[in-house]
């Protein structure tokens, strides 16, 4: 990332308090003037790490375009909780059409605003991990490989959420969900599966592809900043806590996003025209049973004698990530 | 007048409406429709238009919902397979009241893929809350475009003009293509009734549940019915505006006096027309219903079209798998209790010749009480019942269709040889 980042490490999260930044370096959210996208009274689990992340998104989002953002979503929880109607959370211009199709309609909106010449108005898609990288993986990739002018953001959560913690193809190896369940000698989700989406987004060569976290804000609106700097194609891959299908407590959503970070699960990225242009560094590693054991849907790795052989799988896996993308700078280097 | 082919002059009248977004997925017989518009956009005739190649058919009518929801006009073209592979979204324009139009270009929906025409696409979503249209010729099919915006958008509700595959969209005929002087002077811009602004921010598409789906519904069927009225009178301002007749709810051609009335939609009403003038020159009194407003379904238009039959034939290019008739059951229902007999005859399927001369015969013997309930126009009988005979044969009788094809292809074979 170009940019300096402060180190303020009183806290023992690396989280800056945003009272030590001068007020030019503080985050949108930080800000009275934050459009609050995603407003207070929507029916979210506590917790949430998707109703986060929405908001922080949209939110960055509304102040790098002087609030012009038209924002399509995909069927999922975030899509349910936030429009009982008559109730809506969202203080911006907002169209849900279906599970699959939300790049699609993105896409359409778009070309509607390009046709009428209103370029000050920019789309942003969003979805779950099951609407991005299973159901709505189809119109994604039309949209990647067209260049249309949206930013679609994924709120990974690695499951289908809204349905009840079924598994997607972005469910981690071992994850208990309802239909991969901690039963037999391989409990939980399969080894070898699922999908990187971040590289396959990468592989249309769109201009800007990015991975971020709801427990680095300063980050995850610089991301969405930088991606509204561009024109056409753009993803934003956000991993988020779901403290319902990752049966963790619903204070550890920020703590768990930034463990995953850490242990080399989920690694930041940013990568333009199909090319990685930046990482960030672990500064602070940790093994990847720091992040699995406060999960409930990995309880079953350290029930009794537990299973330190599937541990250690899912820690090369970590390793692996942490080698590609060079996320460990040895000493001396 | 132009001599000029159906698909051509359609992407004409289209481009006059000036369309903002365009999607196009090809699927044969649409084709020519979508490549014409490409073509214009591309030279500039059609100007403020993006024409977006998509990734399915979902992507297609996605995007439409997308661009009208922002406010631009939106058109589509599909057919068969791809109205099926859209069907979510299908649904999803109605339910969310955008006008989006799009033409069918009628063809039979597989297995056996069969890329000829009928009109099974049309009738699998003819509950989905669109307005469906019927062109009986490729000059009805220019109209029914130019009226399609204009219906669509007075009532916010998506609409679908629907055109036999390759007997329309592939025939050459003369046809008075729309002007733009005269599109203009009859369709106004779009103005939405909703729409995506970032000045004036709404929420589109919320989770409705128990407490107002059954209104939200409701809303959507009244529209529906408002149209029957609407129908008409956009028919009559387009006759002011171009000096022609199109659209419509029903097309009656001497039914007044008939005993026989046959009832169909699309290009095999031109047929019907032919052969209710050749056997009123034997003495039978025959009329032609053509139904050009599908859904909303006209029953009273029907009704009154209907009132002196004695016997009723609906000609179909569909049928409702294990029953019958689809139109069939719609002009029963429009009939009421004191209806004439109705028989149904289904015909053309996967593009088989509508055969004039049998099908003349059938409706000749109506009268008579001849006709069955429901009659598939030139079935080959034996090629089934050997089929039938094999699968009782042995339970590993190989995949039917195959079968039949063969026989066909081997009774053939032996008629040459
Ligand atoms: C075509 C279709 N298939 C299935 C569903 C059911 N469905 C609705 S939301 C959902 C889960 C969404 O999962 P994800 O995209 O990961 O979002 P999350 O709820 O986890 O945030 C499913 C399966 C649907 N609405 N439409
Ligand atoms: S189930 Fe998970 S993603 Fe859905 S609202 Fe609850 S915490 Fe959020
Ligand atoms: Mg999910």
């Amino acid at each position: 990332m170009p940019y300096q980042r402060a180190k303020f490490y009183q806290v023992g999260s690396f989280a800056v308090g945003n009272r030590l930044l001068a007020p030019s370096e503080r985050t949108v959210q930080s800000s009275l003037a934050r459009t609050n996208s995603l407003t207070s009274g929507h029916r979210a689990c506590q917790g949430c790490g998707e109703a986060l992340a929405a908001r922080y998104v949209l939110d960055a989002a509304m102040a790098a375009t002087g609030g012009k953002v038209v924002v399509v979503n995909a069927t999922g929880c975030l899509e349910v909780f936030s429009t009982p109607f008559p109730e809506t959370s969202w203080r911006l211009a907002w169209l849900h059409s279906l599970f699959g199709n939300a790049p699609a309609v993105a896409s359409g909106v778009a070309a509607a605003l390009k046709a009428k010449g209103r370029a000050d108005v920019r789309v942003v898609a969003q979805g779950g991990d099951g609407g991005t990288v299973d159901i709505g993986f189809g119109t994604l990739s039309g949209l990647f490989e067209r260049n249309d002018d949206v930013l679609y953001v994924c709120y990974d959560n690695q499951a289908y959420m809204n349905t009840g913690v079924q598994r997607s193809g972005s469910t981690p190896p071992a994850a208990r969900t309802a239909t991969t369940e901690a039963l037999g000698p391989e409990p939980g989700n399969v080894f070898g599966q699922g999908k990187d989406l971040p590289a396959i987004a990468m592989a249309h060569g769109i201009p800007y592809v990015a991975t971020a976290s709801v427990a680095d804000l300063h980050d995850l609106e610089y991301k969405v900043e930088r991606a509204m700097a561009f024109r056409g194609a753009r993803y934003l891959h956000v991993l988020v806590p779901c403290p319902l299908g990752w049966k963790s407590a619903t204070a550890e959503t920020v703590r768990l996003a930034r463990l995953a970070v850490e242990s080399g699960l989920f690694p930041l990225l940013e990568a333009e025209a199909g090319e990685v242009v930046a990482v960030t560094p672990l500064r602070h590693r940790v093994g990847v049973e720091e992040y699995l054991r406060p999960q409930g849907r990995f309880a079953h790795l350290f029930r009794g004698a537990g299973r330190p052989d599937i541990v250690a799988r899912i820690q090369q896996v970590a390793d692996r990530n942490i080698a590609r993308y060079g996320l460990v700078q040895e000493a001396g280097e | 007048m132009r001599q000029i082919e159906g698909s051509q002059a359609v992407a004409e009248a289209v481009a006059a409406c000036r369309p903002e977004v365009v999607c196009a997925y090809p699927i044969t017989p649409q084709t020519h429709i979508v490549e014409a518009i490409g073509a214009m956009v591309r030279t500039g005739r059609l100007a403020n238009c993006e024409f977006i190649n998509v990734e399915s058919e979902f992507a297609a009518m996605s995007v439409a919902i997308g661009a009208s929801a922002a406010g631009a006009r939106a058109y589509t073209a599909t057919a068969s397979q791809g109205l099926l592979f859209m069907a979510e979204a299908v649904y999803n324009a109605a339910g969310l009241g955008l006008p989006v139009v799009m033409t069918l270009a009628n063809r039979a929906i597989g297995a056996p893929i069969n890329i000829w025409n009928d009109h099974s696409d049309a009738m699998a979503v003819r509950d989905a809350g669109w307005v469906q249209l019927f062109a009986e010729d490729n000059q009805a099919a220019a109209d029914l475009h130019v009226q399609a915006f204009r219906l669509a958008e007075d009532l916010s509700v998506p609409v679908m003009v629907c055109m036999d595959g390759f007997v329309l969209t592939h025939a050459f005929e003369a046809v008075e293509v729309p002007t733009q002087e005269q599109v203009d002077s009859f369709l106004p811009p779009y103005e939405p009734r909703q729409v995506l602004d970032p000045d004036d921010p709404v929420s589109i598409g919320a989770m409705v549940g128990p407490e107002a789906f059954e209104e939200v519904r409701y809303l959507q069927h009244a529209k529906l019915v408002r149209a029957l009225e609407k129908i008409p009178q956009v028919a009559e301002e387009f006759y002011h505006s171009f000096g022609r007749y199109a659209g419509g709810l029903v097309s009656p051609y001497r039914t007044d006096d008939a005993h026989t009335v046959v009832v169909a939609m699309g290009s095999v009403v031109g047929t019907l027309k032919d052969i209710a003038d050749q056997l009123r020159q034997k003495g039978q009194k025959v009329g032609v219903l053509g139904i050009t407003t599908f859904r909303p379904f006209p029953a009273a238009a029907v009704r009154e079209a209907l009132w002196g039959a004695r016997v009723v034939v609906v000609v179909e290019k569909a049928f409702s798998t294990g029953f019958g008739g689809v139109l069939s059951t719609d002009v029963a229902t429009a009939m009421g209790p004191l209806r004439a007999p109705i028989a149904t005859v289904v015909a053309g399927l996967g593009g088989r010749p509508v055969n004039a001369a049998s099908l003349a015969a059938l409706i000749e013997g109506s009268e008579r009480g001849s006709l069955e309930k429901v009659t598939f126009l030139d079935l080959n009988r034996p090629v089934v019942d050997r089929e039938l005979e094999r699968m009782g044969a042995r339970r590993r009788s190989g995949p039917s269709a195959e079968n039949m094809l063969r026989d066909v292809a081997s009774q053939a074979a032996a008629q040459e040889g």
